[in-house]
């Protein structure tokens, strides 16, 4: 009945958002070494065109000649929230045979060498990653919302 | 119990699904230029409700809509007309489910009085953007137009009133999200989006918010088990409970609903956790116990707007206990005009005697006396003991009866399971205020780790 299944369980310390939006994988990664800083990165399907910038829009230095640390973090990510098979679905990617994991769609899709592309998504993807964690900060209520049957739990572990 | 009623075919469903479908047709190319084929589709979905007081406003929205003209109201009056076509399902469906129960039903309710109007802008950029979806279409839905739902989602989210609108909202546009671009889509779910759509729009109405109208309960509240829905970015914790009057009244059947907006990352156990601290009966649940209300506010429609100040935690009480001693006698409640659709029927009942069927593609069925009953083992949420494996070895369950995909379907809350020649009773709601068991202890501290980065992340970087 549901049309977008749940995301699984994973650590967020890394990589706190993840999304497949606007035809990219794309999301954040806090820095390893500024606390304070947040890089968004990026990845469009089709063309597996990459991006990363701070949320300050400073380019990525690791990102000049092919996917940066954070690039890589944000699919590993990825594919542990939404499962390799729908990132591979999404980013239009056709990794080799064999078991798929996060660091095997990488390396296919680094394999493609596909080119860097704009920085411009940056902006709107760390807005809704802000919008997103305000979602923390409301309050819970206790009048019914009857339209959530249309939304049941799918969560059975068999 | 008449079970045996559940596999009798019910008079009208068919013909008034056929003219809901044939609407929800209609909206796949959307209503900017209608084809015969959807000129047929909103004929038929007129011809269904002729007869009745909508008959004049639905056949001047349909020409309209034909003509490729129809105005916010009139995509309002298709709306309401196909709720009501539901309604009328709804209603056929939990008569018949009274007839199997063989409970009493409440009186029907007297509808809200008229109050001031709520947030008539944000109302009015919702029905906006949802007409514009009926004019587009489902193969027409792009991101740009999906987007437009995120504005009034942020506006209504922090005003509590409009919660039941938001979380709405924001379930469907992010499926409509995934979905895009339209003309890409293999199978539209038409039904479902149809669904969404129609109460969205219905919603946006003045009056639809409005808090319903409540009478002190003060009496013993003795849980049988714990619904949860969820979709990305909310979840919902409802209580099924039967209600014992300390006046010495009948008992009623009641629901106590918590609910709350959340990040996509918060899963699991982590619902428990936003939940808990609004609603002490998640506690009470699960330990076993009852809770005391003093004067709690009760709707007509049996549900309760849940107060911590207005419960305490009662005596040990067993939900089978209730289930096999009071809930025959317990009155159901009767749902709100507006609410009446197949989807939200969630009926208590207590199932035993039955034989338990796993098929080799994973489906369970209860045998009853030679008629099988699906069994929905899905809904359980994932923070729970309750699986599948325990449902199929069950020799008697508590579940909310439902209606799905033209057929009675059992979604198990309980279920009490033979081990080593003792009866050991399983609980979704087994979690809901915490657990020792070992998985459930680590799903726990996994969620809390998840909501810590999310606060020191929010910390961090919101407020600059
Ligand atoms: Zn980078």
């Amino acid at each position: 009945m549901r049309v977008v299944p749940p995301a699984r369980p994973r650590k967020l310390a890394k990589v706190p958002f993840v999304e497949l939006a606007d035809g990219r994988l794309q999301g954040v990664v806090s820095s390893g070494s500024d606390i304070g800083r947040v890089y968004v990165s990026s990845i469009a399907a089709g063309t597996y065109a990459y991006a990363c910038s701070t949320n300050n829009n400073r380019p990525c230095g690791g990102a000049r000649g092919g996917f940066c640390n954070h690039i890589r973090a944000l699919v590993a990510e990825a594919v542990l929230q939404y499962g390799a098979e729908r990132v591979a679905r999404y980013l239009k990617a056709e990794p080799g045979d064999g078991e798929l994991d996060g660091a095997g769609l990488v390396a296919s899709l680094a394999a493609t060498r596909p080119a860097p592309g704009g920085s411009s998504a940056a902006a709107p993807v760390f807005s809704r990653f802000l919008r997103h964690l305000t979602y923390l900060e409301l309050e819970p209520v206790t009048a019914p919302l009857p339209e959530m049957h249309w939304f049941p739990s799918t969560g059975a572990v068999a | 119990m008449r079970t045996d009623l559940l596999f009798d075919p019910v008079d009208g469903l068919d013909e008034a699904l056929a003219a809901v479908d044939a609407f929800d047709g209609v909206l796949v190319d959307g209503l900017l230029r209608p084809q015969p084929a959807q000129v047929a589709g909103l004929t038929a979905l007129a011809d269904a409700v002729a007869g009745t007081p909508l008959a004049a406003r639905v056949t001047e929205a349909v020409e309209k809509a034909v003509a490729g003209a129809a105005s916010e109201d009139h995509f309002v009056v298709l709306a309401a007309a196909r709720t009501a076509l539901m309604g009328s399902v709804h209603d056929a469906l939990t008569a018949r489910i009274g007839e199997v129960t063989g409970r009493p039903r409440a009186a029907e309710t007297a509808p809200a009085a008229d109050g001031e109007e709520h947030a008539v802008n944000v109302l009015a950029a919702a029905r906006a953007w949802l007409c514009d979806l009926a004019r587009t279409g489902w193969h027409g839905i792009d991101h740009d137009l999906i987007a437009g739902a995120a504005p009034v989602v942020s506006a209504m989210l922090p005003d509590p009133l409009l919660r039941r609108q938001a979380a709405l909202l924001d379930g469907f546009a992010a499926e409509l999200a995934a979905s895009c671009p339209g003309t890409a889509l293999e199978r539209v779910p038409e039904r479902r989006w149809a669904d969404l759509w129609s109460r969205a729009l219905l919603l946006t109405l003045p009056g639809a918010a409005r808090t319903p109208a409540v009478s002190p309960a003060t009496g013993r509240l003795l849980p049988l088990g714990v619904d949860v829905q969820e979709h990305a970015t909310a979840v919902q914790a409802q209580v099924h409970a039967v209600f014992e009057p300390a006046d010495g009244a009948a008992p009623r059947l009641v629901r106590a609903s918590v609910s709350a907006p959340k990040p996509d990352t918060v899963v699991g156990a982590g619902l428990w956790q936003l939940l808990r601290p609004r609603m002490s009966l998640l506690a009470a649940v699960g330990e076993g116990r009852s809770m005391e209300l003093d004067a709690m506010p009760l709707t007509a429609e049996g549900d309760l707007l849940w107060d911590d100040e207005r419960a305490r935690a009662g005596e040990a009480a067993d939900p089978f206990a209730t289930a096999r001693v009071i809930l025959s006698t317990a009155t159901d409640p009767v749902t709100a005009p507006l609410d009446r659709h197949p989807a939200r029927i969630a009926v208590p009942v207590l199932l035993e005697g039955y034989a338990a069927e796993s098929a080799d593609d994973g489906t369970l069925t209860f045998d009853l006396a030679g008629q099988r009953l699906a069994v929905d083992t899905d809904r359980a949420p994932a923070a729970g003991p309750l699986t599948a494996k325990a449902v199929a070895t069950s020799g008697a369950c508590v579940g909310l009866l439902r209606w799905d995909a033209g057929e009675f379907v059992l979604q198990p809350v309980a279920v009490e399971t033979t081990v080593r020649k003792k009866t050991v009773a399983v609980h979704a709601g087994a979690w809901a205020g915490g657990t020792t068991d070992k998985a459930g202890a680590r799903a726990e501290k996994a969620a809390t780790d998840a909501v810590t980065v999310l606060r020191e992340r929010a910390g961090r970087l919101l407020r600059k």
